[in-house]
C-alpha cells in the first residue's frame, strides 16, 4: 500500500475465521496487530488488556516503529511500574479499522488485491472489542485481571465489561463516556469533512496515487487537538505569545505560538496515521452508545455485573466531562455493580490522562492491585 | 481477617463495625478515606461501598481497593436504587447536610436499616459554653469555630428522637458515648458527647 505512512513491521496475528461486525458485515480473515509485555503466569490469571485511544496504537510501552518515540504510556507500563510488567502480562492490540497492522481501510481487500479504502465495512467499538476477544482466544487468555483504557480506550473497557462480564475481573475507565455526545459527534464531523474536502482524498482511493489527503488530515488533527486541551492549559502554555518574532507580521503566517504548535501537531500526525482510518475510527466512536440497545437504559447494559468498575475524570476535560462519568456511575449503582469514581483536578483537559500524573498513577495501581 | 482492625477505629466507628453482621451489603455515606469500610471488608467480610465528597479522600480509599464514589450526599444519594443495601451508615455527617430530615429518609430508602451518629449538641459542655460563656461551643467533637464549621444543623439527642418520631422511624438501638466510653441512656441527653442510632422503618 502506497501511503505516506512508512512501512513498518508489526507483530500481528491473522485470524482464520471471519470477524462478524455489528453492521451485519464481516471482515473475512482479519489481521490483529498487538504488543505484549511481561509473562503470562501458569494460572493465566495475570493478563491486563490496555485499550488505546483514537490516534494511539498498540505501542503502549515500546518504541513506535514510525516515529521512533517511546510508547505512549511507557512510564506507566514497565517493569516495577504502575502497571508492573514483572508481575502482569500486558497486551495492547491495534483496533480494527486502524492502520498499525490491524485490518482497516488501508489493508488489501483479499477479493480485489487492492486496498479496501471506503469499501472496508464500518466498524464499531463493539467490533473492536470482539476482535480483541478473538485475539485473546487465540492467545489462550480466557479471563482478564483488568481491562484499562482512556478516552476511546475507556469506551472499549466499558464495552468489554458489558459484553464479556465473565471474562473481566475489573475495568478501569479513564476520561471517557458511555456514549458520544452531539458535541463529540460534531467535532468528529468537522475532521471528517476536512479530510473529504481535500482533493487528494479521491473518495478514499488515494493509496495508489502516492498523494494522500495530508492537508485534510492535518486540519482534522488540529481541530481535534484543541478539544484535547483546555482553555486554561492553552493560555498557560502559549498565551498570546508570538512565534520566533518580535511583532505581528500583518499576514497569515503562524504568528502566534499556538498556531505554530497546532500546525506542527497536524503535520507530524499525517506521517503516522491513515486518513481513511481516521474516518472509520471517529465513526466508530460516534456510533458508540452502550445504552442504545437497552432502550436508552444504560444500567441494563450492566445488570448484576460481577465486574469491578473504576472511573476517573478530569475537571478540565470538556470533551468527556465529569458528567459523563457520573452518568456511568449512576447506571452502575442502579445495576447493583461495584463502582469507584473520582474526579481528579488537572489544568490539562482531556489529555491529562496521558500526562505525568502521580495522582492518577496511584489510583491505577491501587485499583489493579486491590484484592490481589 | 484482622480482628484487631476495629480496635484502631474511632470509638463510634468501632461500635458500628461490631454491629454489622458478616457479609452484609453496606453503604457508608461520608466514608472519608475508607477506614470503616476497610474494617467492615476485612473484619466482617462485608460488601461495602462508599460515598465521599472530598476527592483526596476518595483517591485514598480507591488506593486501598475500596469501591468509593466521589459525590455529595445532599444530591447523589438519589442515584442509589431502593433497597440496594442491608445497612446505610452516616457517621458524623448528619449535622453537615443541607436537609438532615431528607437524608434520613434517603438512607432508609436505600437500606432497611441505617446507623446514624452525630455529636450531641445538648452535651453538658456545650450547654455550659452557651449558658455561662454566651458563645457557640468549641469542644473536642465540635472543634471548629462557628464561622467555619461545616456543622450547619446542630442537633441534640432529643431533637433527633423527635425527628424520628415525626417521620414514623423506629429506633432499634441507641448507643451513647462520653469521653469515648459508653454513657447510660437515662442521662444521654446531657451526658452523651456522641450518639449512635440504629434506625429502621416502622
Amino acid at each position: 500500500m502506497a501511503t505516506r505512512l512508512q512501512p513498518a513491521r508489526h507483530n500481528q496475528l491473522v485470524l482464520d475465521c471471519p470477524l462478524p461486525l455489528d453492521s451485519g458485515a464481516a471482515v473475512a480473515s482479519p489481521a490483529i496487530a498487538y504488543e505484549a509485555y511481561g509473562r503470562l503466569n501458569d494460572a493465566r490469571d495475570n493478563a491486563i488488556l490496555i485499550c488505546h485511544a483514537l490516534t494511539m496504537d498498540q505501542y503502549v510501552a515500546s518504541t513506535h516503529p514510525v516515529t521512533g518515540k517511546p510508547g505512549w504510556w511507557a512510564k506507566v507500563v514497565r517493569p516495577g511500574g504502575v502497571i508492573d510488567t514483572d508481575r502482569y502480562h500486558v497486551i495492547c492490540a491495534n483496533v480494527i479499522g486502524s492502520c498499525m497492522g490491524s485490518s482497516g481501510p488501508a489493508s488489501d481487500d483479499p477479493g480485489s488485491g487492492q486496498p479496501y479504502a471506503m469499501r472496508f465495512p464500518v466498524v464499531t467499538i463493539g467490533d473492536m472489542v470482539r476482535a480483541q476477544a478473538m485475539l485473546l482466544d487465540r492467545l489462550g487468555i480466557a479471563r482478564l485481571h483488568a481491562v484499562v483504557g482512556g478516552s476511546m480506550g475507556g469506551m472499549q473497557a466499558l464495552a468489554w465489561a458489558a459484553h464479556y462480564p465473565d471474562r473481566v475481573d475489573r475495568a478501569l475507565i479513564i476520561a471517557s463516556a458511555a456514549r458520544h455526545s452531539a458535541q463529540n459527534i460534531a467535532f468528529h464531523e468537522v475532521g471528517r469533512q476536512a479530510i473529504m474536502a481535500d482533493p487528494n482524498w479521491r473518495g478514499g482511493d488515494y493509496y495508489a496515487s502516492g498523494e494522500p489527503p495530508t492537508k485534510g488530515l492535518a486540519v482534522a488533527r488540529m481541530a481535534a487537538h484543541i478539544t484535547y486541551l483546555s482553555e486554561a492549559g492553552l493560555t498557560e502554555k502559549f498565551g498570546r505569545q508570538l512565534q520566533d518574532r518580535e511583532a505581528k507580521t500583518f499576514g497569515f503566517d503562524a504568528d502566534f505560538q499556538v498556531e505554530s504548535y497546532l500546525r506542527h501537531q497536524g503535520i507530524s500526525f499525517v506521517d503516522r496515521f491513515d486518513a481513511n482510518s481516521y474516518l472509520y475510527i471517529t465513526r466508530a466512536m460516534d456510533y458508540f452508545d452502550l445504552g442504545d440497545p437497552h432502550g436508552g437504559r444504560l444500567a441494563d447494559a450492566f445488570r448484576q455485573s460481577p465486574v469491578r468498575f473504576g472511573l476517573v475524570s478530569f475537571d478540565s476535560d470538556w470533551l468527556y466531562p465529569t458528567a459523563e462519568s457520573r452518568r456511568i456511575v449512576q447506571a452502575l449503582h442502579a445495576a447493583g455493580a461495584q463502582a469507584s469514581f473520582v474526579e481528579l483536578s488537572s489544568p490539562f483537559g482531556h489529555d491529562a490522562f496521558l500526562l505525568d500524573s502521580p495522582e492518577l498513577w496511584r489510583l491505577i495501581s491501587g485499583f489493579i492491585e486491590a484484592g490481589r | 481477617m484482622t480482628a484487631s482492625e476495629p480496635a484502631r477505629l474511632r470509638p463510634d466507628l468501632a461500635l458500628i463495625a461490631a454491629q454489622v453482621p458478616p457479609g452484609a451489603r453496606v453503604l457508608d455515606v461520608g466514608c472519608g478515606d475508607g477506614t470503616l469500610m476497610a474494617a467492615l471488608r476485612d473484619g466482617r467480610n462485608a460488601d461495602v461501598r462508599g460515598l465521599e465528597i472530598d476527592p483526596a479522600n476518595v483517591a485514598a480509599a480507591m488506593e486501598r481497593g475500596l469501591a468509593v464514589v466521589q459525590g455529595d450526599a445532599n444530591r447523589d444519594l438519589a442515584d442509589y436504587p431502593a433497597g440496594g443495601f442491608d445497612y446505610a451508615i452516616l457517621s458524623q455527617t448528619l449535622q453537615t447536610t443541607e436537609r438532615p430530615d431528607r437524608i434520613v429518609d434517603e438512607l432508609l430508602r436505600i437500606a432497611p436499616r441505617a446507623f446514624v451518629s452525630f455529636p450531641n449538641f445538648a452535651h453538658w459542655r456545650v450547654r455550659l459554653a452557651l449558658m455561662w460563656g454566651g458563645r457557640m461551643p468549641v469542644t473536642r467533637l465540635l472543634p471548629v469555630a462557628w464561622y467555619e464549621t461545616p456543622n450547619i444543623h446542630h442537633v441534640t439527642v432529643s431533637d433527633f428522637r423527635d425527628l424520628l418520631r415525626s417521620r414514623g422511624i423506629a429506633v432499634e438501638r441507641a448507643w451513647f458515648l462520653s469521653g469515648d466510653r459508653p454513657a447510660s441512656d437515662a442521662a444521654a441527653s446531657w451526658r452523651a458527647e456522641h450518639a449512635i442510632f440504629l434506625i429502621s422503618r416502622k
